[in-house]
């Protein structure tokens, strides 16, 4: 039997929490699952800093990648099977691209990304192309199918419609991890009724389309997006967290850089601060190991690195304040001059963190064709975009909120010292 | 403090003004892919390059009253104006950045259509790849554009005059 089209003997199943079930039949799959890149994925959470807000939010890019796969499978089996649209040729295609769609994640990927200018899309095309497991299991499928993969998962593929199953403005990646960052972070704000969304997508040339029926069920999706954004990913204490993550890894950098002699040599890290990274020392990074450096670098003798290590290790984060950089980027000036008169390094201790800097989204209804709509599909045929069909949508993508605030080290500023009248004057700016 | 603000205000106040969204995306993608160092992470959407980071930073801007976006109705669609406000420029002024040779690019790409410019990201998003591939893409994933063989000529020759301004 050719391999693309093989099944299991048996169907295997994960148990799941959000989906009670993933199902899995076809032999690529498990295969892929099987593989030492995407076990990886078990190793790097889903939610970076965030379990430090919500206790619960340990679960990890694997859980997510097969929960995004179950999605497209229900999809592409239930929905969209036997339909004109739809050439069930891409089915393979689409269930892999789901699959693997975050396969080049790194430990803190977004952190890391800023510091180290990375790109996880580089490396998840890097590891699908690469001579690595994973590859070999595509290829065994044909030749290009690898190069398909990964072109349909970087959005650069022709099939768009396949694209947009992954990755559109309502697209299986995002329906799984609203449920299961909810799930896990156990607040109430991510439920909508993908049952009923899922049962009212169709199939079009290039993008799938929602009937006009679900418009509703796709309101709740809409409105849970938005919650979750000010709730959960944009929560101010897990912002402190990434702020201090970051400036370690600014630290490590720099001292490095400086040549300072680390204690314990810091090898997994040598290759990105070199900026050679090589494809397999990538694939060696992950939470643990970067916890490992977090914990032994609270010895090191840089006073910087030690103490943003010892505050991250044991939850003694910055605190914050609400900042507003048009009435108050004077003040900031201010500030930063008196923490340098103070001794406390303004560059790691008084840190600006705004909502451009987070990577998730709102809806937009790409009024000028930056993004692609939801677009709903009316009895006559007719696709208009969502926000001109629905008020609660049009409410909250026509208002625009934004987000700044300042985060320090509340406990340095309080410390008794000769200093004293400099932190009282910072104290009061801050207040 | 706010470098990456202060860094799209600039590109702003060179250009003097910046007639569409998605011509501000494409000339702050084609200005970093030159080299200019904006930070923005971009991805291919339908439209080709595009950053959120970017949108929501200019909203941020709007809301802190350093950029003025007009909103206008042009055809079937919504058109956006952005200049620099008084208090954006007096912000630019404490918050200097140094790109001198941003301004005689930006001023460039602002003359050009926001079409074009489409175009010219596209090709550059693809720029590890071969000319003959490049335009395969063009033609396949930018179909209802119809650019032409000689546009795209045209895409790569303007690649290497902006190249050449920064040289």
């Amino acid at each position: 039997m050719t391999y693309s089209v093989e099944k299991l003997s048996e169907e295997k199943v994960f148990k799941d929490p959000v989906h009670r079930y993933v199902h899995v039949r076809d032999r690529v799959i498990w295969d892929l699952v099987g593989t030492r890149e995407f076990q990886r994925l078990r190793r790097i959470k889903q939610l970076g800093t965030t379990f430090l807000t919500f206790h619960g939010a340990e679960h990890s890019r694997f859980n997510h990648s097969l929960g995004v796969y179950e999605i497209v499978r229900r999809i592409i089996d239930d929905v969209f099977a036997g339909r004109q649209e739809w050439d069930h040729c891409d089915r393979l295609l689409t269930l892999c691209a789901a699959l693997l769609h975050d396969l080049g994640h790194g430990p803190f990927s977004h952190a890391f990304e800023k510091v180290f200018d990375l790109d996880h899309e580089d490396f998840t095309r890097a590891i699908i192309v690469g001579d690595t497991e994973v590859n070999k299991v595509l290829q065994n499928v044909s030749r290009d199918f690898p190069e398909q993969v990964a072109e349909v998962i970087a959005k650069t593929s022709e099939k768009k419609l396949v694209v947009s199953l992954i990755s559109s403005q309502i697209d299986a990646d995002r329906m799984d991890y609203l449920q299961r960052d909810a799930y896990f972070t156990g607040v109430s704000y991510g439920q909508f009724d993908m049952e009923r969304i899922l049962r009212v997508m169709r199939p079009r040339e290039e993008q799938v389309v929602i009937k006009k029926s679900g418009m509703h069920a796709v309101e709740d999706y809409i409105m849970s997006r938005y919650q979750m954004y000010w709730q959960v990913y944009f929560h101010p204490v897990s912002r402190s967290a990434e702020v201090i993550l970051t400036k370690i890894l600014h630290r490590a950098k720099h001292l490095f850089k400086e040549n300072y002699p680390f204690k314990y040599e810091p090898a997994h890290f040598i290759s990105l601060f070199c900026e050679r990274l090589t494809l397999e020392d990538y694939l060696k990074l992950d939470e643990a190991v970067i916890m490992y450096y977090f914990q032994i670098w609270q010895d090191e003798h840089d006073p910087i690195l030690s103490d943003l290590c010892r505050r991250f290790v044991n939850r003694n984060l910055f605190k914050y304040a609400e900042f507003d950089p048009a009435k108050e980027y004077k003040k900031l000036a201010e500030l930063t001059a008196l923490f340098i008169k103070a001794g406390i390094d303004p560059d790691y201790y008084l840190v600006v963190d705004s909502s451009s800097d987070l990577p998730y989204d709102f809806y937009r209804p790409g009024e000028e064709e930056e993004r692609l709509p939801i677009n709903l599909l009316m009895k006559s045929g007719e696709l208009r975009e969502l926000s001109r069909e629905s008020e609660i949508v049009e409410a909250i993508s026509g208002k625009r909120r934004t987000d700044h605030k300042l985060y320090y080290p509340a406990d340095f500023l309080a410390a008794e010292s000769t200093d004293n009248d400099i932190k009282k004057q910072i104290r009061t700016l801050l207040d | 403090m706010l470098k990456d603000h202060a860094k799209l205000m600039q590109a702003i106040k060179v250009s003097g003004e910046i007639v569409g969204r998605k011509k501000l995306q494409k000339m702050i993608y084609i200005a970093k892919k030159i080299h200019f160092p904006f930070n923005d992470r971009f991805q291919f959407h339908f439209y080709g390059p595009y950053s959120e980071e970017l949108t929501t930073r200019v909203e941020e801007l709007c809301n802190m009253g350093f950029l003025n976006e007009v909103k206008e109705k042009k055809g079937g669609y919504f058109q956006y104006r952005y200049t620099l406000t008084e208090p954006g420029k007096e912000f630019l002024s404490l918050n200097e950045v140094d790109m001198p040779l941003l301004a005689d690019c930006l001023v460039d790409m602002n003359e050009k259509s926001a079409r074009f410019l489409e175009l010219v990201s596209t090709v550059l998003f693809f720029e590890d790849l071969p000319k003959e591939e490049v335009m395969n893409k063009v033609f396949t994933l930018k179909s209802s554009q119809r650019y032409t063989e000689a546009e795209i000529d045209e895409a790569y020759q303007y690649i290497e005059s902006l190249k050449a301004k920064i040289q």
